[in-house]
Order: structure tokens, then C-alpha cells, then sequence
């Protein structure tokens, strides 16, 4: 066991002050050391996606990067999507289209789609299908989720039009 | 008591509506195992075994108990007293000697058997002083072919416990006078359920009340709490399970394993609460499997190739220990074969068979998907060998509607099997007509002609579902109106609390939104069968009729008193108790309908206190749900792989409580379907070891591989079961993927009977390619 060090985590914006051992995974230090749980572990090595937060605005699998890497960063996670009881836009299309079912995998599949359209909001709808397959879904087949995903995307989109 | 508008009244049965589960879900605010913690918690490690087969002749712990903050580390001896874990369902003679003990003793028989417990500080810890757990081993050769002649479980002991018999009429003779016989050997592989969310368990025990506690419950947390109350020698009262959310079930969770048994031992032993949760190397490893069966299925057929007789000899690979399922696999894939046909006389022998892997129990659609796949290939067979239609030959064999309800001489699951009702032609027509079923033939043979690898396939097949003998309901409304309904059953993911309450909405009289649904606490209600089999929209959906029928009942009768107006004059709306014979007019809430029954109320009169009910509903026979999947696929010769094109599930479900539920159950279903057919499947290397222990070497599908999917639901076929007409959905989705895209790739390739072997993986598939195009 070796020599664990303080480091701030910053979640949603606000710090969380914590001391981790070096090899503590962001995902274990989120869940367990800042007690945001909505950050789901499904397999630990990378493949999954339940784990998908947003580090500095990029997707990031959380059980691969180390806590103390996160040090500084922007951490997102699906906690911080909502504002007070209201629903943002890609939670409202989630529910609307039955996105989800056990719901396991949801905050994933959330950050994940969060990150992504932020960062490419004219992103098309064969790319989106590239970018979902890179988390898993038990549940749903995936129909739905890509359902609510494009109707999210079209209406950036339109509202981007209608703004240009 | 304020005046009222008569409000249209909103049904709520029958309607696509958004789900009451989601928020918390959406908003990271689920409570699923690994979110539960308590103070001073110790966390388990399993030490599992890394031999497929070997006498276990020691353990060496010190290093690990030399760590600083490992408390204990347990092997076989330090739990002897408690038993194996019993069977739950078709236990049959023979079986109980290979039942699972929460550690290997004497002899390990797969990798990933329990063989001690490291408890710690920290998780971190604990995995770290489990490495340093050392096992001295000799290893002896693994047993891994179900279909191989069997070997020793133990001295004096066969691995093959028993088998399966199932059948009537005089086979033999319609063999001998058949005009044709029709035989192949078919083989499903071994994959599971898989849920996203690894297995846990978190026990706690408070002597204050002498209560123990397990949360982490799924499935069927009233039957668990018995039996781990039975295990551990204590009365049933005193332990009590709660379910939390649950991250997919699919029929391997929730099941009873060591894991679950050895936290609350340890809770109970150690006074701390223990914290075990699962990795996905260990859910890859420990967590039932399913599925693997061989057959060898013969019919016998006259010249118009009508089935004379069915005959099927099953090889089904249980892994090292009968677990809480016993014969249910097996039996149900027997007893299930027959499917949508009419079959004079039929015989299946099921040969249960240990082998040296991970032990099995039911996955989404348990021996169904498995005898679909075999059925349907016979189908085809048939056809090919008598040079007609697939489709005219499955017509000509169909169970008509006017037979219907129709008597099978077999049972399975305890009860007789009695399909209740089906126009199964009529479906297979509605699913032809929804593909242009002769349009897409044509276009697929001109794609052929132009050398496109192109086909498709059409399966047929019967589920079953509303599994009894009983549900239990309570609902209760408080003094403020709002209503709680309290049911022994289970969530698995699936939305049974929208369904429930979109019941309760309609037999009550109340918005769906303002009930709330418990499900899976055992110190809620006595009683409980949990979720499984596709039982809860028809079991408990029923009680819940009953019992809100009861409330509703009630609460006009106080009202009648209260408002001095006939009961028959009242009706419920939307929580309020108003009249039907005026637009306008007094009318009273529930909840002061409640308040007027409470204890020291004077306007109670005598009555029993309280607004509430209880339903029951005892049901002695299943329902037969059924459907058609019809697939589309298109073959790449260079590399196996197949795109599915199209896909259509065309189910009847007898009622539809929610249809975008449905669908989603369809869909998901069909993509774990999708999954077993062509990619997922738990390999072994010849010594045991294996080889599908990370989600990069068990593949399942992603977006990429899944097709859009078109879900026809109807409701031609109302149960007679129960009044609302229900049946389940949980399993039609997967049920028949195998057969259909099986039937689509032989087609594709223009080779009968091509596809023998799931999943169709590249190699595989590219075998096939090579063996048609030597030909």
C-alpha cells in the first residue's frame, strides 16, 4: 500500500477535498470519496461506458484515469445535469422516448452524448451511431436511446438554424 | 367537501405513458448495490479458484491474515454447519447431492468456484490480501462435453444427475409409417444474461432488534429471505430483504448464491456490517451462465409434410453444480419444443449433465430460445427435405384458433400446459403482410441473382408467462389521498412500477402519477413471489385489480354516508369521489375519505380502520403468449459477417397495459437475442480455463450491430386467465433470434440446413461460406 496524497477533486464545481492512494481510480474516488454515486462502475476496464464522465469537457471512462490525474480538471458528472427538480433537455428525451430501462447504464450514455454534442453540435446522425457504440446497454437495444439522441441533436440543430 | 365539475374520466390502461421510475434514474439519484454503505462496514473479497477441476488439498491464508486490516479470512471449515443452497424450482429426484456449498470443499470443480473469503477494511485492501491467498491444488482432468459419456462427479457419483422425460403418444409407430424422416443435431452456446450492473450484496445486522438485513435483493427477495433465514437457523421474521434498484436482471439475478449467503453469515459472526460486491471478471466467471444444449431431433411427417411425431434427445450443459433452478432449463426446453405446432405424439429425453464450468440456471426466455432455435430448424428442415414452402409448412402444421383452449399432454414448471389462446395463423399472416413477406422475396432473389449473399428467415414459437399459484397486493391510502401500492414482486428494470400503478390508476380511480409502487421489501408484506417467468404484469397486475377494486369499493360506500347520496350514483375520479349524474356537485377526496376511517374517527361507524384492501389472485396454469420474428440478413463472404437488414417481432400479448413498455421489452430482448446468435459466447480452453472473462472477449451488441427493429403488437388473443386478458413480455423478444436469423443465413448462403451451431461468429460463418462454395 503506498503513500496516499490530498488532492481537490472539482465535481459539478464544487471541490471536494480528498486523500486517495495513487492507484485509486477517478471512478472509485468520485463514488466513494465524494459520494456521488450516480457514476456507475459496470466493468472496470474500459469497455462498458457506465462510468462515462465529462473531464475538461471530454468523455472519459472513469474506471481507466487515476483520481490524482483529475487534480485541476473539470469534472462533470451526471448529478450536475439537471438544474434543481428540472429535467434538462437530453433527460426530458430520455424519459419521452423511453430511453432507459433499468437505468444502470444511463448515466453513461448521458455524459457521454452530453460531451459529445458540446463539442460537435452538427454531428450526424451515422456519427452519433459510431459514438453510441461505444457504450453498452443491457436493456433497451438501444432503439430508444438513439431515438431520444437524435431528437436532442435535431433540435440544437434547428435551433442553431433559426439563430443563424 | 368542495364542489365539482364531472371530470371526463382518463384511462390510464392501454396508453403509452412515460415511465415513474425515470427521474431518479436520470438524475444519478438510483440506490443500486454498490450506493449502499453503512457505518464501519468490513468488505469481502472471494477467493475463487483458478483450476477447472482438482482435489483441493489445502489453503495457506497467513500472508493475507498478516495484513494490516484483514479481519478474517474464511474457507469451508468456518462455515460447515451451513448448508448447500437449495433448489427453488423443478427439483426433481436425484439432484440434491450436487447442489452448491458456499465453498469448495475437498474438490474445486470450475474456475471461479468460491474457495474462501478475505473480509478487510477497504475494498482495495481486501482484493490485495486475496492474492496472497495460496491454494495447493492437484489438478485432474476437466470435464467440458455435455454430450461426451458421462464421468465422476464425485466417488460413486455421475455427472449426469438425471434426466429429463417428457412425452405422449405412440412415437415409434408414427416413426415406423412416416413418409418421411427429418433429423438434424443442433447446438446452442453457452451465454447469459450479462446485466450492466455486476451482482452485490450488503448484510447488516442490528442485535438491538435481532434483525438481519440484507440489501442488494433482486428478483425474489421473499423466497431468499426464507432460505437464508433457514440457512442460518433463524426465524424467517427476523431477517428482512430489500431491493434497491436493480441493474438488469434477465433471470441470473437475484438468485441465491454463496456470495449472498456469506456476507450475512459474516454480518451476523463479525457484528459489522459486510459489503460484497462483484467485479465483472468475477460476474463473468461466478454469476449463473445458459443456454449450452446439444440436440438430436428427428420428425416423422407424411407426404404433405404434417408432423406425425417429434422426437429430441437434449444434451444440456448445467456447469459444475445444480443451483437454484435445478431442472427448470432443461425441463422447459422440453416441455416447450412442441411450440405452435400440432404435434400426435412427441418424446424428449433431457440428459442433465455436469461439466467443469461455471453453473447455469435461466436467462431470458430459459430452454425456449434454445428449442425455438431447434424447432424451427427443424421446420426448414422439413421443408427442404419435401421441397415446399418454410411458411406453408409451419401453416400446415399450426394449432388452430378454434382448438384453442388447447390441451398439451405435457407439464412444465409445476403446472399442466393448457395453451389458454392464440390465432397463431392469424399472427403469422399480420407479420407476413407487415414485411410484404412475397415483395421481399422477389427483391431478395434478384439481389441474389445479382450475387448478393442475401435471405431471410421466418420463426415461430410459443412463450409462456403469468407464472402462479398466488400474488398478494395491499393498497392504502393515507390521510392526504395519496396512494401506496404494497406488492411482493419485483423490479428488474422493466417499469412494473408504471404498469402497476397504470392498474391501480384505472380500477381505483386515481391519476397513475399519484401512486406509488413497493415492491421487493420483506418487512413490507408477508407475502411474495418476486419477479420472474414474465409473471408480474399478469400476476401481480391482477391482485392489484382485485385489491384496488376492494378500495374502490370501499371508498364509495364511506362516501355514499358522507356526501347522503347512493353508491350508485358515485363514481372515482381522478381521487375524488364524485357523482356521475351531475356535471356538478359535492364530492370527496380520498384521502378525507381515509381521515373519516381513521382509528378514533367517529364517522368509521364500525368498520375496520383504515383506507385499504388486499387482493389475491391464485392462478394454477401459465398463459401462452406467442409470436412471429422474421429476419432479413445480408452475409459479407470475406469476412462471416452478417448485417441483419431487417427485423420484425410480430407478439401477442393478449392485453397491452403499456405498448412503448412492451416494446422496449421486445426490442431489448431481441437485442440479447442478437447477442447469443452471433457473438456472445462463454469459451474454455481444453483444460477448463476461461476464456471469455472481459467484456473485449465476450462481445455483445452495440449500436453499431443492431438493427432497427419493428414490433408489431396484438392484442387478438385476450387471456382467459385473468379478466383484463394479460399476458407477459418479458421473453418474446429473444425468443426466437436464433431460429429466424438462422433461417436467414441458410438462405442467404442457399444451403438447407447450413447453420447447425449459435452463435454464427465469423469463423464459424466463414466455414459455412467455405464449405457451400466447395460444393
Amino acid at each position: 500500500m503506498s503513500e496516499r496524497s490530498d488532492i481537490t477533486l472539482t465535481i459539478n464545481g464544487q471541490a471536494h477535498a480528498i486523500r486517495v492512494e495513487p492507484r485509486r481510480t477517478l471512478v472509485d474516488a468520485i463514488r466513494e470519496d465524494c459520494g456521488q454515486t450516480g457514476t456507475h462502475i459496470g466493468c472496470e476496464h474500459g469497455v462498458c461506458g457506465a462510468c462515462t464522465v465529462l473531464v475538461d469537457g471530454a468523455p472519459v471512462r472513469s474506471c481507466l484515469m487515476f483520481a490524482v490525474q483529475a487534480e485541476g480538471k473539470q469534472i462533470r458528472t451526471v448529478e450536475g445535469l439537471a438544474t434543481g427538480d428540472e429535467l434538462n433537455a437530453l433527460q426530458r428525451a430520455f424519459m419521452e422516448h423511453h430511453g432507459l430501462q433499468c437505468g444502470f447504464c444511463t448515466p453513461g450514455f448521458l455524459m457521454l452524448v452530453t460531451g459529445v454534442l458540446e463539442r460537435e453540435p452538427d454531428i450526424t446522425d451515422d456519427e452519433l451511431t459510431d459514438v453510441l457504440s461505444s457504450n453498452l446497454c443491457r436493456c433497451t437495444g438501444y432503439q430508444n436511446i438513439v431515438k431520444a439522441v437524435r431528437a436532442v441533436a435535431g433540435e440544437m440543430r434547428q435551433r442553431r438554424t433559426a439563430q443563424a | 367537501m368542495a364542489p365539482s365539475t364531472a371530470k371526463p374520466k382518463t384511462k390510464y390502461v392501454g396508453r403509452s405513458l412515460t415511465r415513474l421510475e425515470d427521474r431518479p434514474l436520470l438524475t444519478g439519484r438510483g440506490r443500486f448495490a454498490a450506493d449502499i454503505s453503512f457505518a464501519g462496514q468490513l468488505h469481502m473479497r472471494v477467493v475463487r479458484s483458478n483450476f477447472a477441476h482438482g482435489k483441493l488439498r489445502a489453503i495457506d491464508a497467513d500472508a493475507a491474515l498478516a495484513l494490516p486490516g484483514v479481519h478474517a479470512v474464511w474457507t469451508a471449515a468456518d462455515v460447515a454447519d451451513i448448508p448447500p443452497i437449495d433448489f427453488r424450482l423443478s427439483r426433481i429426484e436425484g439432484l440434491e447431492p450436487y447442489r452448491q456449498r458456499l465453498f469448495a470443499s475437498g474438490w474445486v470443480r470450475y474456475v471461479g468456484e468460491p474457495v474462501a473469503a478475505v473480509f478487510a477494511d477497504d475494498p482495495y485492501l481486501a482484493e490485495d490480501a486475496a492474492e496472497l491467498v495460496t491454494l495447493d491444488v492437484e489438478e485432474l482432468p476437466a470435464i467440458l462435453h455435455a454430450a461426451a459419456e458421462p464421468g465422476e462427479f464425485e466417488p460413486g457419483r455421475s455427472t449426469e444427475p438425471a434426466i429429463v422425460r417428457k412425452g405422449y403418444g405412440d412415437v415409434d409407430s408414427a416413426f415406423r409409417a412416416a413418409h418421411a424422416v427429418v433429423a438434424a443435431t443442433l447446438a446452442i452456446g453457452r451465454h447469459s444474461g450479462v446485466p450492466l450492473e455486476t451482482r452485490g450484496a450488503i448484510a447488516r445486522y442490528d442485535a438491538a432488534r435481532d434483525v438481519l438485513e440484507l440489501h442488494g435483493a433482486a428478483k425474489v427477495p421473499h423466497w431468499n429471505r426464507d432460505q437464508i433465514a433457514k440457512m442460518l437457523g433463524r426465524p424467517a421474521s427476523s431477517v428482512h430483504l430489500y431491493e434497491g434498484h436493480v441493474g438488469g436482471g434477465f433471470g441470473i439475478r437475484g438468485e441465491i448464491y454463496p456470495e449472498d449467503v456469506l456476507v450475512c453469515a459474516a454480518a451476523l459472526r463479525m457484528q459489522r456490517p459486510v459489503k460484497w460486491i462483484e467485479d465483472r471478471r468475477e460476474h463473468l466467471i461466478a454469476a449463473n451462465h445458459s443456454r449450452q444444449q446439444q440436440h438430436h431431433v428427428r420428425a416423422a411427417t407424411d407426404s404433405d409434410g404434417r408432423i406425425l411425431a417429434l422426437e429430441d434427445e437434449i444434451f444440456y450443459d448445467q456447469g459444475a453444480y445444480m443451483r437454484t433452478h435445478a431442472a427448470t432449463v432443461p425441463d422447459l426446453a422440453a416441455a416447450m419444443l412442441p411450440g405452435p405446432y400440432r404435434i400426435p405424439a412427441y418424446r424428449a429425453n433431457a440428459h442433465i449433465r455436469l461439466t467443469n464450468k461455471t453453473p447455469c440456471g435461466t436467462y431470458r426466455a430459459p430452454g425456449r430460445f434454445e428449442s425455438t432455435f431447434v424447432r424451427e430448424r427443424l421446420m426448414d428442415a422439413i421443408a427442404a427435405k419435401l421441397g415446399l414452402d418454410p411458411v406453408e409448412v409451419r401453416r400446415r402444421n399450426l394449432i388452430a384458433s378454434h382448438e384453442m383452449p388447447y390441451e398439451r399432454p405435457l407439464d412444465t414448471l409445476g403446472t399442466h400446459i393448457i395453451l389458454d389462446s392464440g390465432d397463431y395463423a392469424g399472427l403469422l399472416d399480420k407479420a407476413l403482410a407487415a414485411v410484404e413477406w412475397a415483395r421481399l422475396r422477389e427483391t431478395l432473389a434478384a439481389r441474389k441473382a445479382a450475387g448478393e449473399l442475401v435471405g431471410a428467415g421466418v420463426a415461430l414459437f410459443v412463450e409462456k408467462s403469468g407464472l402462479g399459484p398466488f400474488d398478494q397486493v395491499k393498497i392504502d391510502v393515507d390521510a392526504d389521498g395519496m396512494v401506496e401500492v404494497i406488492s411482493g414482486a419485483a423490479s428488474v428494470g422493466q417499469g412494473m412500477e408504471t404498469v402497476i400503478a397504470q392498474i391501480c390508476a384505472d380500477a381505483l380511480g386515481v391519476n397513475y402519477r399519484k401512486i406509488r409502487v413497493t415492491h421487493g421489501q420483506t418487512d413490507r408484506i408477508e407475502k411474495g413471489m418476486g419477479a420472474f417467468a414474465s409473471r408480474v404484469t399478469v400476476m401481480t397486475g391482477e391482485a392489484t385489480r382485485i385489491a384496488a377494486t376492494a378500495l374502490r369499493a370501499k371508498a364509495i360506500e364511506v362516501a355514499s354516508e358522507m356526501l347522503q347520496t347512493s353508491a350508485d350514483l358515485l363514481d372515482v375520479v381522478e381521487g375524488e369521489v364524485v357523482r356521475i349524474d351531475a356535471a356538478s356537485g359535492p364530492s370527496v377526496e380520498l384521502g378525507a375519505i381515509a381521515r373519516a376511517l381513521s382509528p378514533d374517527s367517529p364517522l368509521r361507524h364500525g368498520r375496520a380502520p383504515g383506507l385499504s384492501a388486499e387482493g389475491w389472485f391464485h392462478s394454477n396454469h401459465m398463459n401462452y403468449p406467442y409470436g412471429v420474428h422474421i429476419a432479413v440478413t445480408k452475409i459479407d463472404k470475406d469476412t462471416g459477417a452478417v448485417d441483419i437488414e431487417r427485423y420484425l417481432v410480430a407478439y401477442d400479448v393478449g392485453k397491452a397495459v403499456n405498448p412503448m413498455l412492451i416494446e422496449g421489452q421486445i426490442v431489448g430482448g431481441c437485442a440479447q437475442g442478437i447477442g447469443g446468435t452471433l457473438l456472445e459466447e462463454f469459451l474454455y480452453d481444453e483444460r477448463g480455463e476461461p476464456l471469455s472473462v472481459t467484456f473485449a472477449d465476450y462481445l455483445m451488441p452495440t449500436v453499431r450491430g443492431m438493427p432497427t427493429v419493428d414490433v408489431l403488437i396484438s392484442e387478438d388473443a385476450p387471456s382467459p386467465l385473468n379478466p383484463m386478458g394479460l399476458k407477459g413480455a418479458g421473453e418474446g423478444g429473444a425468443n426466437a433470434v436464433g431460429a429466424a436469423i438462422a433461417a436467414a443465413v441458410d438462405d442467404a448462403l442457399g444451403a438447407h440446413g447450413a447453420v447447425t451451431e449459435l452463435p454464427i461468429t465469423p469463423q464459424r460463418l466463414r466455414r459455412l461460406i467455405r464449405r457451400v462454395s466447395d460444393h
